[in-house]
């Protein structure tokens, strides 16, 4: 048995922050609000979407606060609707979809190719602006009577029944599109012309290929969604009948290219965290990705898979039964990459040297949770339990496992591993460890409860409820009490560790990603000369034979 | 920026000759910027070509659903502003490429000329746009609520119809020609967005191109603006006969 913990850290009675990094550059409101450095520009990402999560998780708690009893007591009925609705939109737009790759994305891609930058700082920069225009934009609406119409937006309900603030949200989603268009632009610009000598496709760290995979399906359905979202708003101003069946138009029209952009966007939202996953398991088992290839391949297959399965969203609705049937097939191939990605991230586990730091915790959170959601989808995805379970808490226990237990777990799981890369300082060990698992216990007990009540028929978004789903209901309620104390445990002590952890130095994972192999925090131009990458990723003996040489030369 | 001693190819090479005042610090070489420019742009295109073809998908579907409503509503669009207009932005596209073209071999009066010629021939377009979009909002065939069937159900009294010997629609066809109208004041309207953020570029380029900009061998700029003039192009390439051509003679 070796020592519990792979964690090497150097010194805390000489260690120092380096005095020359990204952070210490330079100084004042400006050089942040101007930079184009991508690690400044993540870590202003990384503020706004907190921000937003935590809007959004205090509208989560008001709508399990109002579920706690099977009568509307809380709040009127309409307000329950918007509740639910601004939920699900700042969740969606302005949490997970640029979660992982605005934050850790923006900061690790280029470090990980080796490069010195994003290839377009200034497109970069100019996507964060974005992004807080629509979030001021889409609080404003939000602050002055917020929109009901679910985040789907659904026709005609949305141009024709409603008088809430359509036009303002739409306005303000078509904005952060056009954020996430951006950067998915520059990471595949990135990633195809930044590459440090020897950095060749299969080289790359499986993080990369994830990210690669999710911009394909941010530049190739965010438009669409853009689009759909102008008709809405024309629909509501002018009338012009596209989604109006009075005027010979079609709302399922709607429903097709809203789901083209929002389907594949589940992907957008799970591919990055999928990618986080691959770097901590390998890491914390000291093994290559088992079948790096295979889920290399996976990701980009899961991407296009991803554009021929989004009519699955529209079984009841009235399309016909041979697209009922053909997107139910398609939906199983989905199943098929997803299962590739677990599968051999359990083989990596095998036999490896399994440590369990906080990272790993929550990886290994996300495998679980993450299976059940993937397998859950299967059951929606069958036409026949669709029509079912469809429309009930079946499906919201669903997504939230996949989209809470799967890519929350893996942005709080690459959060912890990067967190000494992005400050130079460790998070407390301990505390964070008792937050990964308080957060699986209490999202289990928040969500776990939702798929019964969903088979039971309790149907979503409705205020009030028969008495008898009261008891799963106080379950679902107190296990979200307990999944906000673990995410606000992660808050305290990464903030106190900004000034009181333990100095990390350049690699106290023992990682072997190149953006381990540089100064933590990193220089603003993150090496001191280019690297050139002269071996496969994931090569711990690598990392071995250069401590050696680095032992060697300083004796 | 290296203080090491072990210093690595890129970065001799880059001490081997000086950075061109154009080079932005994260890039290795010009060669690998204007690379990674010139395909972010193409990528840019992509999302475009997305974004348009959320139109031509309600374009293709509502025109297979009232077809008769589509066709006798075509027979309004004037044939002719339609056909000067694609003459004169395959001409600009020229004038463009040729621009890329001088500013390649730093030509820079070649340049100026060029890039002139293509905002003329850019507001040219706008302006037919303009008499057309003029000639719809006479005849209320803007949609919304001045929207009127009249040239539908009786064409007798609308001389384009009549051109074309149009047999009137019932109503209820009749009501769905708004949706025509609708998605060509949209989809022209979409390109007219683009034509009008062109020329404006444009206009800005030719302010820099006479101080002497593009033609000191850093032309990435002229030739992603050209992509995009080109895309511009091509767009109009399919909404001309989508909207114009087809079905014309039933």
């Amino acid at each position: 048995m070796s020592s519990a913990t792979i964690v090497n850290l150097p010194d805390q009675s000489t260690a120092k922050i380096p005095k020359m990094n990204y952070l210490s550059k330079e100084n004042g409101l400006l050089s942040w609000l101007l930079t184009g450095d991508h690690k400044r520009i993540a870590i202003l990402y990384l503020i706004s979407i907190s921000f937003f999560f935590f809007i959004g998780g205090a509208l989560a708690g008001l709508i399990r606060l109002e579920l706690l009893t099977p009568q509307s007591d809380l709040m009127a009925t309409d307000t329950y609707n918007k509740i639910f609705s601004m939920h699900g939109i700042i969740m969606i737009f302005f949490f997970l979809v640029p979660s992982v790759p605005a934050t850790l994305g923006n900061f690790f891609i280029p470090m990980m190719l080796g490069a010195k930058d994003l290839a377009l700082p200034k497109i970069n920069l100019l996507s964060w602006y974005l992004y807080v225009a629509a979030g001021i934009l889409a609080l404003y609406s939000m602050m002055t009577g917020g929109v009901d119409t679910g985040w789907t937006f659904t026709t005609p309900l949305s141009t024709h029944y409603v008088n809430t603030n359509v036009i303002t949200t739409g306005i303000a989603i078509f904005i952060a599109g056009f954020s996430s268009i951006f950067t998915g632009l520059n990471f595949i610009v990135t990633i195809h012309k930044m590459r440090a000598p020897g950095m060749t496709w299969f080289r790359m760290p499986l993080f990369v290929w994830g990210h690669y995979a999710t911009s394909i399906l941010m530049i190739l359905g965010t438009p669409v969604l853009a689009i759909a979202l102008v008709l809405v708003v024309l629909e509501r101003t002018v009338g012009i009948g596209v989604f109006d069946p009075a005027k010979g138009g079609d709302p399922l029209l709607f429903q097709h290219l809203f789901w083209f952009y929002s389907h594949p966007a589940v992907y957008i939202m799970i591919l990055p965290g999928m990618g986080v996953i691959s770097e901590v398991i390998s890491t914390f088992s000291r093994k290559r990705v088992f079948g790096y290839t295979a889920v290399a391949f996976s990701s980009v297959a899961i991407a296009v898979f991803g554009f021929f399965v989004w009519a699955h969203h529209m079984f009841i609705m009235g399309i016909s039964n041979y697209s009922v049937l053909i997107f139910s097939l398609l939906t199983m191939l989905v199943a098929v990459p997803s299962a590739i990605k677990i599968f051999n991230w359990a083989f990596t586990l095998y036999k490896g040297s399994i440590t369990f730091e906080t990272p790993m915790l929550y990886a290994f959170g996300f495998m679980g949770l993450f299976t059940i959601g993937g397998m859950t989808g299967v059951f929606l995805g069958t036409s026949g339990t669709d029509i079912h379970l469809t429309e009930t808490y079946f499906i919201v226990a669903h997504f939230h496992f996949v989209m809470v237990g799967g890519m929350l777990m893996a942005f709080l799981a690459g959060l912890h591993f990067w967190w000494p890369k992005m400050t130079g300082r460790m998070y407390p060990e301990k505390i964070s460890q008792l937050a990964a698992l308080v957060t699986f216990i209490g999202f289990n007990l928040t969500f776990f409860p939702q798929f019964i009540l969903g088979t039971l028929g309790m149907p979503r978004r409705y205020a009030s409820y028969p008495p008898e789903f009261q008891v799963l209901n106080v379950f679902s309620t107190a296990g979200a009490t307990i999944l906000g104390v673990g995410y606000l445990l992660p808050v305290l002590y990464l903030t106190w560790s900004l000034k009181y952890g333990e100095i990390a130095g350049d690699n106290p994972w023992q990682a072997t990603g190149l953006e381990w192999q540089t100064q933590s925090p990193p220089l603003t131009e993150n090496f001191r000369e280019i690297p050139i990458m002269d071996h496969e990723a994931y090569d711990y003996e690598w990392l071995e034979r250069q401590k050696e040489k680095e032992v060697a030369s300083v004796g | 920026m290296s203080d090491s001693p072990v210093m690595t190819q890129g970065v001799m090479e880059a001490a081997k000759h000086a950075h061109p005042p154009y080079q932005r610090h994260h890039f290795e070489s010009v060669a690998q910027q204007a690379d990674a420019t010139n395909f972010a742009m193409w990528i840019f295109l992509l999302t475009e070509i997305m974004f348009f073809g959320g139109l031509f998908t309600a374009y293709l579907i509502l025109r297979n659903w009232y077809y008769p409503a589509f066709v006798a509503a075509s027979h309004q669009l004037n044939i002719g502003w339609g056909t000067g207009n694609t003459a004169v932005l395959i001409s600009s596209s020229f004038t463009m490429a040729m621009g890329v073209w001088c500013a390649e071999t730093r030509r820079k009066s070649g340049l100026v000329l060029s890039l002139v010629l293509t905002f003329l021939l850019g507001l040219v377009f706008l302006g037919i746009k303009t008499i057309e979009y003029s000639e719809k909002i006479e005849k209320h065939h803007v949609p919304g609520f001045h929207y009127s069937v009249q040239s539908f159900v009786n064409p007798a009294s609308d001389p384009d119809s009549v051109a074309y010997g149009d047999k009137p629609l019932a109503m209820d066809m009749a009501r769905k020609t708004e949706l025509y109208f609708f998605l060509y004041f949209a989809m022209t309207g979409m390109h007219a967005l683009h034509m009008i953020i062109g020329i404006a570029i444009l206009g800005y380029m030719i302010f820099r191109a006479r101080a002497g900009a593009y033609t000191n061998g850093h032309v990435t700029f002229v030739e992603n603006f050209g992509l995009y003039w080109h895309f511009v192009d091509i767009i109009w390439i399919f909404l001309f006969p989508l909207l114009y051509l087809i079905s014309r003679h039933q």
